[in-house]
């Protein structure tokens, strides 16, 4: 660490940086040095402390011990304004754009100079044509931003820093919502920054990016830093070794599926809204007993209207759901979801604050979400507590949630042991047909190791897994056939063994091949 | 991980130095006014426990506010804030009153199903509609129930001016029920078993309340549809995930908070005044939602916040009585005090103490 402080001057220096949350201690003595035009990775578990570091760094909180040097010089960043006018600049997960504005407009969004925006709009124009010519980095000035793609948005949020002089640029998790196209395009952008001159800070739980386009590489555990390694030097399971602590399988071994008959029947299936918009357009699906259909797509192509009708939550306006033979779902008609887990489905939702738990609940009244009323767990009128507690237990043993504490609070839980329950509550009941959606958004890796298992071991006993996940990797992984959507539709199903993370891109793209 | 703060120190500790904080306040306008405040304080306290007629007064008060604490805490419990007590409580006294008068001269222990049933009826119809407009249609709570407070004020005054009003009387009031019907007196009980007792009008619907708010426990935590409310109330997407129909959980939620507040009637009518009159209700439906707010919503710490906002009324009472410079809106003053720290204010102190406690483990 010292040895690359003394090559070039670091553009950023963090020294013991400690910063507790009462008996949360988030950073622990956290060295780091990112040297000038370099790009640097931080990798590490949730809750490892990265997005906290960064927080300091750009001035949102304030380290309760500790140092930032910037270009030799110790600091106090007392704001995120403190931070911009040091030259850090930071791009979050969720876009802080303002929708109906333009693009040019966002730019100047806080830094108009004079009486008539029209004057500072006409000198924004002059510097973001030259920003453009100097990185590379084009975008017409003049479109709406509700009218841009995710990609488009993120490029927004780039030129708004280099537009207020940023030389040191943080992105946090900034490829979670974008196609492998996309991403190849930022790093592309990153590259050129770097090439400029800037320093360039990546915080992603991606290994393989890190690989792809950092210099230098910050492990993080438990608020610590664990490791300073040169990319060049790594590799992928050494990255996850440390991140975790022991050694992490990465490939999920399974053998190939034995599907049996059809278990879920998707003709058709269509949702026009009012505005005339269809976030699903006639899908039409099957998934078999006995095996794991995955479903690719950049996040809001249509997986989660998809998964909203197929659980009961939403009714289409056209198409019909068959499950084992029997309609549940059609413009006519919709099964509520009581109805479909007396059926043998289970549903592990996509975002478990919004739907999985409630965080005001018991661990224990969490995990009767949606079997509350079975027999043996709630008598005729009063309930019974014992049972309850007894089958959380269970289910906490089952899958290893930790504490193993039915009576503890889940919002005190992690975010992981959290989907770890609901994972738990929907799989051991013994499905005939799970759906998923994104089983390890925000879940560690060692956890994600286990849920991978557990899922495929539930596809050898025979049931039938519809597996949604903006991971491709993760459907790469555990699917048997990948159908990949596409603003509402499926534009192609491959078999997973036949499946290039190439093809699958063009796909989620919108450039449709031919069934496979 | 955010550790939670212990129990004791949720429900009791800062309750109690919120009322702490809140009386010191409170003592600062009595000084203005020129009087020393723990004289002040003495006669606020003698006043609702210096005799056993004062005590008694202090939990009739006390029953009526667990009633309509008890309403305001299910409805929130299910994410509603029913701020309609005052109509509730108000219909609940038609029923009671219109049983009272239907089977006048039945004896009370007949008299006493016949009253609770009426008071839960009108009491939860007059909530339930609101909870549909609710359900079906988005109507927030907030502003129908308030609507409904008017609705039932009009409809009472109609019906006790044009309707029910006693033949040859002047004030809008109905006949005076026979005697058989009238609740038993704490002072008969306890004088029937040698216990000393003052005049109050303190009557059994004390222990009709006590039973009211075991209920509301078990009702909320130990069935499934407590479950069911709860868990609309905390998250209703996670409900409808959960196949809880959320409309439902709303109504059910509705109709059982009105029921409460209409039962509040049992103990004003049937217990005390042995008659329905215009304004019964004294603003009780809405000290209700006070005392909710510091009992934290569980049966429990509504009894206790009953208790102390039933000894500020009572207590109160008398100080405007005792202190001449002290006009019967000081006493109001201090009732607003007390609600502003223990709701409003609600997290001044908790949020230090929860850095104490932190800080500490």
């Amino acid at each position: 660490m010292t040895t690359e402080a003394g090559l070039a001057p670091a553009a950023i220096e963090l020294r013991g940086i400690d910063k507790r949350f009462g008996a949360v201690h988030a950073n622990r003595a956290v060295d780091m040095a990112v040297p000038a035009g370099t790009i640097h990775g931080i990798v590490g578990e949730n809750g490892a402390g990265k997005s906290t570091l960064m927080k300091i760094l750009y001035g949102y909180y304030q380290a309760d011990r500790g140092d930032i040097v910037i270009s030799g010089k110790p600091v106090r960043i007392s704001g995120p304004e403190d931070a911009i006018a040091r030259g850090i600049g930071m791009v979050h997960q969720h876009f802080m754009l303002v929708d109906n504005f333009t693009v040019l407009e966002n730019l100047v969004l806080g830094a108009e100079s004079g009486f008539w925006v029209r004057e500072t709009l006409a000198e924004a124009r002059r510097s973001l044509e030259e920003i453009e010519r100097n990185y590379g980095l084009e975008l017409d000035p003049d479109a709406l931003i509700e009218d841009l793609p995710v990609g488009l948005l993120q490029r927004a949020e780039i030129l708004k820093l280099l537009f207020r002089g940023a030389e040191i640029i943080v992105l946090d998790e900034p490829t979670a919502v974008l196609t492998p196209r996309e991403t190849d395009e930022l790093f592309k952008i990153l590259r050129r920054l770097k090439s400029e001159g800037k320093t360039v800070i990546l915080i992603t739980h991606k290994l393989q990016e890190i690989l792809a386009v950092t210099d230098q590489v910050t492990v993080m555990r438990d608020g610590a830093v664990v490791g300073h390694v040169a990319t060049e030097k790594t590799t992928k399971e050494e990255l996850a070794e440390m991140m975790v602590g022991r050694p992490v399988l990465l490939r999920v071994e399974k053998t190939p599926a034995r599907a049996g008959k059809p278990v879920l029947e998707v003709d058709g299936l269509t949702i026009r809204d009012q505005a005339g918009a269809t976030p699903l357009d006639s899908v039409s699906l099957e998934v078999r007993a006995g095996e794991i259909l995955g479903i690719a797509g950049v996040a809001g192509n249509g997986q989660s209207e998809l998964l909203e009708c197929l659980s009961g939550l939403r009714r289409p306006t056209g198409g019909d759901i068959r499950v084992l033979d029997r309609p549940t779902a059609s413009a006519q008609a919709m099964t509520d979801p009581r109805a479909l887990r007396k059926l043998g489905i289970g549903h592990v939702p996509e975002d478990r604050l919004k739907r999985g738990v409630v965080v005001s609940f018991d661990a224990s009244e969490s995990a009767i979400l949606g079997y509350h009323d079975n027999k043996d767990i709630n008598g005729r009128v009063l309930s019974d507590r014992t049972a309850v507690i007894a089958h959380c237990q269970s289910l906490m043993e089952a899958f290893d949630v930790r504490p193993p504490a039915p009576r503890w609070r889940t919002g005190a839980f992690s975010g992981g042991n959290q989907q770890k329950l609901v994972l738990a509550r929907e799989m051991e009941p013994g499905p005939a047909l799970l759906l998923v959606g994104q089983p390890t958004r925000g879940v560690d890796i060692g956890a994600i190791e286990f849920i991978h298992r557990r899922l495929i071991e539930m596809r050898d006993s025979g049931a039938a897994i519809l597996l949604v996940s903006a991971e491709l990797e993760e459907i790469l992984a555990l699917a048997d056939r990948i159908a990949v959507m596409f603003q509402g539709r499926v534009v192609g199903t491959v078999a997973a063994d036949q499946a290039t993370t190439r093809d699958i891109g063009l796909m989620m793209a919108g450039e449709g091949l031919a069934n496979g | 991980m955010a550790r939670d703060l212990p129990r004791w120190v949720d429900l009791f500790l800062i309750p109690l130095i919120n009322l702490i904080a809140a009386l010191l306040l409170a003592g600062l306008v009595v000084l203005a006014v020129g009087e020393p405040p723990w004289v002040a304080l003495k006669a606020l306290v003698w006043g609702a426990f210096g005799s056993a007629s004062q005590i008694g007064y202090t939990l009739f008060y006390t029953t009526s506010l667990i009633f309509t604490g008890l309403a305001v805490a299910v409805a929130f419990h299910c994410g509603l804030f029913n701020i309609g007590g005052e109509g509730q409580a108000t219909m609940g006294g038609l029923g009671v009153a219109l049983v009272c008068i239907g089977f006048d001269g039945t004896a009370w222990p007949l008299l006493l199903p016949l009253a609770i049933v009426a008071a839960v009826l009108f009491g939860g119809a007059w909530a339930f509609v609101p909870g549909y407009l609710q359900a079906a249609r988005g109507s927030h709570t907030v502003i129908t129930t308030i609507m409904f407070n008017f609705l039932a004020a009009i409809l009472l005054n109609y019906l006790l001016v044009d309707v029910l009003i006693a033949p040859g009387q002047q004030n809008p009031q109905t006949i005076r029920f026979d005697q058989a019907g009238w609740l038993p007196q704490a002072r008969d009980i306890l004088q029937a078993i040698g216990l000393p007792a003052g005049r109050s009008p303190l009557n059994i619907s004390f222990l009709v309340a006590l039973a009211a708010a075991a209920l509301v426990w078990l009702f909320l935590w130990r069935t499934r549809w407590g479950y069911e409310v709860r868990c609309t109330g905390a998250n209703e997407q996670a409900a409808r995930y959960g196949g809880i129909s959320p409309g439902r959980s709303i109504m059910l939620a509705m109709a059982i908070s009105g029921a409460l507040a209409g039962m509040m009637a049992v103990n004003e009518v049937m217990g005390s005044q042995h008659r329905l009159v215009l304004g019964f209700t004294a603003g009780f439906g809405f000290m209700g939602i006070a005392v909710a707010l510091m009992g934290r919503n569980h049966p429990i710490g509504v009894i206790f916040a009953a208790l102390l906002f039933g000894a500020l009324y009572q207590g109160g009472t008398e100080l405007a009585f005792e202190i001449r410079n002290f006009t019967s809106d000081m006493v109001v003053v201090i009732q607003g005090l007390v609600i502003l720290f223990c709701g409003a204010l609600e997290n001044i102190f908790r949020n230090p103490i929860k850095k104490l406690f932190q800080v500490r483990s």
